[in-house]
């Protein structure tokens, strides 16, 4: 995956690229607006992560004049400013997420992963499958191993936003704000009892397990057999 | 009063307003007067002129009748009737053949047409000069006739009018600028005080409120709503100081633990893994540390009165049913029944990810909270934690006085609320009148101390029994900012055994129901 990073405290930028490339993709880095739209319009990136405080030119003009040209790269906003409004800005002027400062890389990382997918086919697929199991999003019908499981609307919306991004690792944060719709931090692990009950309908009677806690990050859900 | 104090007296509006006053209603005077005036003078000088017309129309037939000889006849009987009627015949030599004047100059007889004169009298004292107005007539011959009247007293009438227009002009004006200095100095005072005591509000003292005289008028409200908007400065005053202690008392001690944890690591020889836990565990310390700025940032800004451009018509019942779908789970782990008791749409109007995150504090505390430790403390109760919505009509006495000094807050506010500020006063009759959503979440813990209820809702209170506990103490201070903001109010109260905790929210106009209710289960 081939990522650009505009960002322009020196630190911050370098700490980024390292970890990205740890991570295995490429990085490119840009330290103002400019330069950063003029390398995004030049190369084809998987995702744009975008501070929102630039030099020269912000960050949400940056991805605006870009959705103006026609580059739909998807983009990550990073921001110091707190709140859901200036999250809708965010969203508003074309940033597909937005996280907010201080995160956990483990967070950043796997919604830069999350937007890569975007594109990919399984946004649409009617059909979802992970090894033996699948989930068809017209019936909304789950079944394992051809034996049907049987779950409440909640839990298939978890599953369904698992699998659509089955092999990459989903934070907490990321399952509240697209499965819950809530932006604010409960407090209390209640997601993690709520994977606890999925798991327990999609794994328990069966020998692989698929889904997985991430240490320090999140959830992922993988046929371990690949 | 001190000579720059008489000056600033000059320069208030008032004073200048009243000087504008004064010379427009001066100029309206002086022209109706005038018009007044202009118009006698000129009937008086019609009258006059018809008079001498008349006489002289009178004269000229008896000249026609009998000639001169008559005229002069006529003239000496009429000089004779006392009165202010003139007469005065005279040669080709200007001599005086009949009449009732004495000798005038003989260049007054050459003028032909209308003159004005002065003339002597005989009078009780000698002689006295009197105005006359006239007309001169030749006569054939070279003889002239003069027929005029006295005006002399038309005269003094004049002088005597003009100057009683000047004085009462001028009494006028004289009245005008006292009256001007007076209502102004009047102004002036209030004014200053005023200004005083803004003065000693700039300079810190931010509980002084503006003087008031319980009269009503302009300046009265305008010192009314200065002393309201003083009420919300000092608030947002306090609130601002609040979170700066906050922040020196509650962050610095976690980051004093983090920076003692790393020096340790660091002086320490340890193996990897022993690094490894450190790091780990500043990690954590460090998002807790986050966790709690980014509470204590949300409080403030709903303090603030955080704009309401994404505030939606929402459905009460269903935001309680989202909240306790997410927190069923959680509850059950616990050993505990969550129920939510919300089935008939309740609208209110409100911002749903604040609203969700208040109700999602409140049912949090209760899973936190709501296992009975002792062994009666539950009693015959099952230990649940029940969330339901309802409608009330208005609020209860004792609700809305709650209300109220829960919207204070703390000490400081609710000691405002007795004040000038009035801002939580009016709330509260507010919240007393309207029609309220309440979402009310009970568990069967141990509840709250009675003393305690209003205290935990402030930031970084955690009664001793929970210190052990995970959490920061800004969640119930989270939940009442949101109801502040709402124009609600949290209000804390004993479940017998347990808590209950009523969040009161006024009523949406049910037009246009967003989409808040999700399938939950």
């Amino acid at each position: 995956m081939r990522v650009l990073v505009i960002e322009d405290d020196q630190e911050t930028a370098s700490f980024l690229m390292r970890a990205l490339k740890e991570s295995g993709h490429i990085a490119e880095h840009a330290a103002d607006g400019e330069a950063g739209l003029a390398l995004a319009r030049l190369n084809a990136y998987d995702v744009l992560i975008v501070d929102r405080m630039l030099p020269k030119l912000d960050g949400l003009s940056v991805i605006g004049l870009l959705r103006e040209e026609e580059v739909r790269t998807p983009a990550l906003i990073l921001s110091a400013l707190d709140g859901v409004d200036e999250r809708v800005k965010g969203l508003r002027a074309g940033g597909d997420d937005y996280l907010t400062k201080p995160y956990a890389f483990s967070e950043l990382l796997a919604r830069v992963e999350a937007l890569a997918r975007r594109t990919s086919p399984e946004e649409a697929a009617t059909r979802l499958s992970v090894g033996d199991l699948t989930l068809d999003r017209l019936s909304h019908k789950v079944s394992r191993a051809g034996e049907q499981i049987l779950l409440q609307p909640r839990e298939f919306r978890l599953l369904e936003y698992l699998m659509k991004h089955a092999g990459q690792v989903v934070t907490r944060t990321m399952l509240l704000e697209n499965v819950w719709d809530y932006h604010f931090d409960p407090q209390t692990n209640v997601i993690d009892v709520h994977i606890s009950r999925l798991r327990s309908k999609i794994d328990k009677n069966f020998d692989t397990p698929l889904l997985h806690t991430v240490r320090g990050a999140g959830y992922t859900i993988r046929d371990s057999a690949q | 009063m001190t000579a720059p104090s008489k000056l600033k007296l000059f320069r208030t509006t008032a004073f200048r307003l009243s000087l504008i006053y004064l010379a427009l209603f001066g100029a309206a005077a002086l022209l109706a007067i005038g018009y007044i005036y202009w118009n006698t003078t000129i009937l008086l000088s019609r009258q006059l002129d018809q008079t001498i017309q008349a006489e002289l129309g009178g004269l000229a037939e008896q000249y026609r009748a009998g000639g001169m000889r008559q005229l002069v006849r006529t003239v000496a009987e009429r000089s004779e009737t006392p009165g202010n009627s003139l007469y005065y015949v005279a040669d080709s030599d200007g001599r005086r053949i009949a009449g009732n004047l004495g000798q005038i100059s003989p260049q007054l007889l050459q003028e032909t047409g209308s003159v004005e004169f002065a003339y002597e009298r005989p009078s009780t004292n000698g002689t006295e000069r009197r105005l006359a107005f006239a007309k001169v007539f030749q006569l054939p011959g070279d003889n002239r006739l003069l027929v005029g009247r006295d005006i002399e007293d038309r005269q003094v009438l004049t002088r005597v009018t003009r100057s009683a227009i000047l004085w009462g002009l001028g009494f006028m004006a004289l009245v005008g600028i006292g009256g001007a200095l007076w209502v102004s100095r009047k102004l002036l005072a209030r004014i200053d005080a005023i200004s005083a005591t803004a003065e000693r509000i700039m300079q810190g003292d931010l509980t002084e409120r503006l003087p008031r005289d319980g009269s009503g008028d302009e300046l009265d409200r305008l010192a009314k709503s200065l002393n309201r908007m003083l009420g919300r400065i000092e608030q947002l005053m306090t609130g601002l100081r609040e979170v700066s202690d906050n922040i020196a008392h509650d962050l610095k001690t976690p980051l004093t633990r983090l920076r003692n944890r790393v020096e340790e690591a660091l002086h320490g020889s340890r193996d990897e893994a022993g690094y490894r836990e450190t790091l780990q565990a500043t990690i954590e310390e460090a998002d807790g540390l986050i966790q709690t700025f980014n509470a204590l940032l949300s409080i403030a800004r709903l303090e603030a009165g955080q704009g309401r451009a994404r505030w939606e018509s929402l459905d009460a019942a269903a935001l309680v049913a989202d909240v306790a779908e997410l927190y069923e789970p959680v509850a059950e782990e616990r050993g505990l029944v969550l129920r939510a008791e919300a089935d008939a749409p309740v609208t209110l109007r409100g911002d749903r990810q604040l609203l969700g995150q208040a109700i999602a504090n409140l049912v949090d505390n209760a899973i936190k909270y709501g296992v009975p430790n002792g062994k009666d403390a539950g009693g015959n109760h099952p230990p649940d934690v029940c969330i339901s919505v309802r409608r009330s009509k208005g609020m209860t006495d004792r609700a809305a006085t709650n209300g109220a000094i829960n919207r204070g807050g703390d000490k400081a506010k609710s000691d405002m609320g007795k004040t000038e500020s009035a801002i939580p006063d009016l709330a509260a009759s507010d919240l007393a009148k309207t029609d309220m959503a309440e979402i009310i979440v009970t568990d069967r813990g141990e509840g709250i101390p009675e003393a305690d209820r209003t205290r935990v809702l402030d930031r970084f209170v955690r009664l001793e029994a929970s210190r052990s506990a995970p959490g920061s103490g800004l969640g119930l201070s989270l939940v009442a900012a949101v109801a502040r903001l709402h124009g609600g109010s949290l209000v804390l109260e004993d479940h017998a055994p347990g808590l209950k905790a009523i969040l009161a929210v006024p009523l949406g106009d049910g037009a246009g129901k967003a989409g808040a209710a999700t399938d939950a289960s």
